[in-house]
């Protein structure tokens, strides 16, 4: 089908990549895992698939967010030349097995026991129609707080537990001379703390509602309402040169000790690695107050294209070495994120690993596991990018009260649905 | 040269008739035949493209492009947002920002140009040293502008910061972080990589004019001023405008630029249309909507090149 809708950028693309003939003793994977961390962190499950006799072909494409990669594999998919398997987002997932070009990793999923082990909440996003496209390789969460603990004891803080705390720890900073909230003014940074301020403030039906299920009600309530009076609140205590600032360099001003607190998912716990700090003695992890015992979540999966049969037994020994124990912990140690299945033991990880393996598993038990709205696992991405610009359009000011900024997420939600 | 030719064949003995002509033939289609491949790559890749993104704007196509056209709803949505003016939508963000960059851009590097041509071309010493100076900059990629001038103008690390450290501590230049003023900054940071290029194209034009025409001015008790006002810069207006028509499409083509230095700015309030088109197309797999805003930007350049192109056709007939 997708084939037939392509033709013109297949006839572009398929010159630039008939080169490379499939092996079948050969998985090639695309992805933007090209900086240092990340590249270790994949060296684990190169090792993984060596010793069972095959070799890795990387399509490797730089670019943080993975647009490029995406624009990539857009053409690889069209030329009908699938790699084994790409990392893929959310609802990207999704979209392409729409198109009927992901595999089948059903067999394997019920020999490897997936549907236990791996939470509910990803299986939205790993499953299309009853059968498993995806391999979930780690899970990300966004609702953390990362503290800079020399600051915290200067200042005499303790863990703020409800909203108002946080806000007082936040005027205390200030009052000390330090820049309270470390914040990079990029749109989805902005919206990823605003995941935590909605689930803090409405509490974890609210976000469901309003963010995975995108109930129009409650995304004209009150609530929605406070929760912008919430971000404005907050916003009030970012220096003024927040706009534009990457998320690593809001980092790195609380890991140096300018600022005391930055709001951002655990991908932030790899730039304290970077720095060599400690969880605990240099920093300190706090879920986002009013949001423990639920986690909003993101997650990177290896999507399995239907390659042909004398290609499939890679693929399999591929999403069977992305889900074993002992890659997931080894890999997540890595990369700063929790195991994507609830069974891993924790012992490799630090403090700040170990609640989050604990948080993921309480949280996929009571069912408080939400996907992020800003990070694209609430919405399909055109949902999800109309979200990000009413916030930061309201963070920088060019809508003004609360009032609007409800209005204008309505419509812009409803516009891009 | 066809007299040449004319005469050549003339002398041709009858006998060798046959050969020739495969020959000059051969010889004729040679031209064609060496430009086929990228006359037909310009075909394909520019035109046949030009018409498959039309077709895909009249589509509901996504993530990946659909064949059904399903009417021009996109269109319907970019003119709905055309008039979001409070808060502004990014639309019309990126139409406001392409008027107020464009008439800058193009004004700003027509000005300076000109003055720099008009001094550099005063005889002086070192002139071969001066011109690749200001030159230099548009051989940079607008990835490295921007980068730079987004270190430089940042109000923490650039400008204001070293002039603080100097003790003038009033000083306050935020621009770059302003979402009223981010655009102005792409301005400068543009007109700094072009009006060198454009000052470049101005001296040659300078360079062309008769100098017996000057003196005859002169002698006639023309100031310097009323020199260049009434006769050098009329006789540049063919450079005017090809000056115009780079600087017009370098404008609205600008995407990378942006994205270096502001990366969007505060809320996408530096966006200019191709931003807009490259967001919807593929981050928010908008693919429609996407390629109407690219048929709107095509139609903008079509409307300065089509009157460019039909007033010097029209002055090579005459």
């Amino acid at each position: 089908m997708l084939r037939k809708l392509l033709i013109g950028t297949a006839l572009a693309t398929s010159f630039a990549f008939s080169a490379h003939a499939a092996d079948v003793k050969e998985v090639q994977m695309l992805h933007w895992w090209t900086s240092g961390g990340e590249a270790a962190a994949l060296n684990v499950l190169k090792q993984d698939l060596a010793k069972e006799g095959y070799a890795w072909k990387d399509v490797p494409v730089a670019g943080g967010g993975g647009d490029a990669a995406m624009t990539a594999l857009k053409a690889m998919v069209a030329a009908g030349n699938y790699p084994t398997a790409s990392q893929m987002l959310g609802y990207t997932v999704l979209d392409y097995a729409a198109a009927g070009v992901m595999g089948d990793l059903t067999e394997t999923a019920k020999k490897e026991g997936w549907d236990k082990s791996v939470p509910a909440a990803l299986q939205k996003f790993s499953v299309y129609e009853g059968k498993w496209v995806a391999a979930p390789v780690n899970v990300h969460s966004v609702n953390w707080l990362w503290i800079n603990k020399a600051l915290m004891d200067k200042i005499g803080g303790t863990e703020p537990k409800t909203f108002d705390e946080f806000v007082a720890l936040l005027d205390k900073a200030k009052a000390a001379g330090v820049i309270p909230l470390a914040l990079g003014g990029q749109n989805w940074q902005e919206a990823t703390m605003f995941d935590s301020v909605v689930l803090s403030t409405g509490g974890p039906d609210f976000y469901k509602k309003a963010f995975n299920d995108l109930d129009d009600a409650s995304l004209k309530s009150d609530t929605m309402k406070k929760s912008f009076d919430n971000l404005a609140k907050l916003v009030t205590y970012v220096d003024p040169n927040f706009s534009g600032r990457d998320w690593n360099l809001a980092t790195a001003m609380v890991i140096k000790g300018d600022a005391l607190v930055q709001v951002m998912g655990d991908w932030a716990k790899g730039e304290f690695h970077a720095a060599k700090k400690t969880p605990g003695t240099d920093f300190l992890c706090y879920r986002f107050p009013g949001t423990d015992g639920s986690v909003i979540y993101n997650s990177d999966m290896f999507g399995m294209f239907n390659v042909p049969e004398d290609r499939k037994a890679a693929q399999v020994a591929l999403a069977t070495a992305t889900l074993s124990k002992s890659f997931q912990s080894a890999f997540n140690v890595v990369k700063g994120s929790v195991p994507a299945r609830t069974d891993v033991p924790d012992t490799d990880f630090d403090a700040c690993g170990k609640k989050g393996i604990a948080d993921l598993k309480k949280a996929n038990e009571g069912g408080t596991l939400f996907g992020s709205l800003a990070q694209g696992y609430g919405a399909p991405p055109a949902v999800a990018n109309a979200y990000k610009d009413v916030v930061s359009k309201f963070v920088h000011g060019q809508i003004k009260t609360s009032d609007e900024a409800v209005t204008e997420l309505v419509k812009a939600i409803d516009d891009a649905k | 040269m066809s007299t040449v030719a004319t005469s050549q064949i003339k002398l041709t003995p009858e006998h060798a008739r046959p050969r020739a002509t495969v020959r000059s033939r051969l010889q004729d289609a040679l031209p064609k035949i060496v430009l086929a491949p990228s006359f037909a790559i310009t075909v394909i890749f520019v035109y046949g493209f030009i018409l498959w993104t039309i077709y895909l704007s009249f589509t509901n196509s996504k993530t990946f492009p659909s064949y059904a056209i399903t009417g021009p709803r996109a269109y319907q949505r970019l003119w709905g947002w055309t008039f979001d003016t409070d808060p502004p939508s990014s639309w019309y963000t990126s139409i406001t920002n392409m008027g107020i960059f464009g008439f800058l851009y193009i004004l700003i590097c027509l000005a300076l140009g000109l003055f720099l041509a008009i001094l550099l071309d005063q005889k002086i010493r070192g002139e071969g040293v001066l011109r690749p100076i200001y030159l230099y900059p548009m051989a940079l990629s607008f990835i490295v502008t921007g980068v730079a001038w987004k270190w430089f103008l940042d109000p923490g690390l650039g400008l204001e910061q070293t002039l603080h450290q100097w003790g003038w501590t009033s000083f306050h230049f935020d621009w770059i972080k302003n979402k009223d003023f981010v655009i102005y900054t792409v301005v400068i940071a543009g007109v700094w990589q072009a009006s060198g290029f454009i000052m470049a194209m101005f001296l040659a034009g300078l360079r062309g004019i008769d100098g017996e025409i000057m003196k005859a001015a002169q002698i006639d008790g023309a100031t310097t001023f009323q020199l260049y006002r009434r006769i050098v810069i009329p006789l540049l207006r063919p450079i005017f405008l090809s000056a115009f028509i780079v600087l017009a499409h370098l404008a609205i083509k600008s995407y990378d630029l942006v994205v270096a230095l502001t990366s969007g700015g505060p809320g996408g309030s530096a966006w200019l249309p191709s931003n807009f088109m490259y967001e919807y197309t593929f981050k928010r797999n908008e693919m429609a909507v996407g390629s109407a805003s690219a048929v709107i930007m095509l139609m903008t350049i079509v409307a300065i090149i089509v009157p460019y192109l039909y007033s010097e056709l029209r002055e090579k007939s005459r």
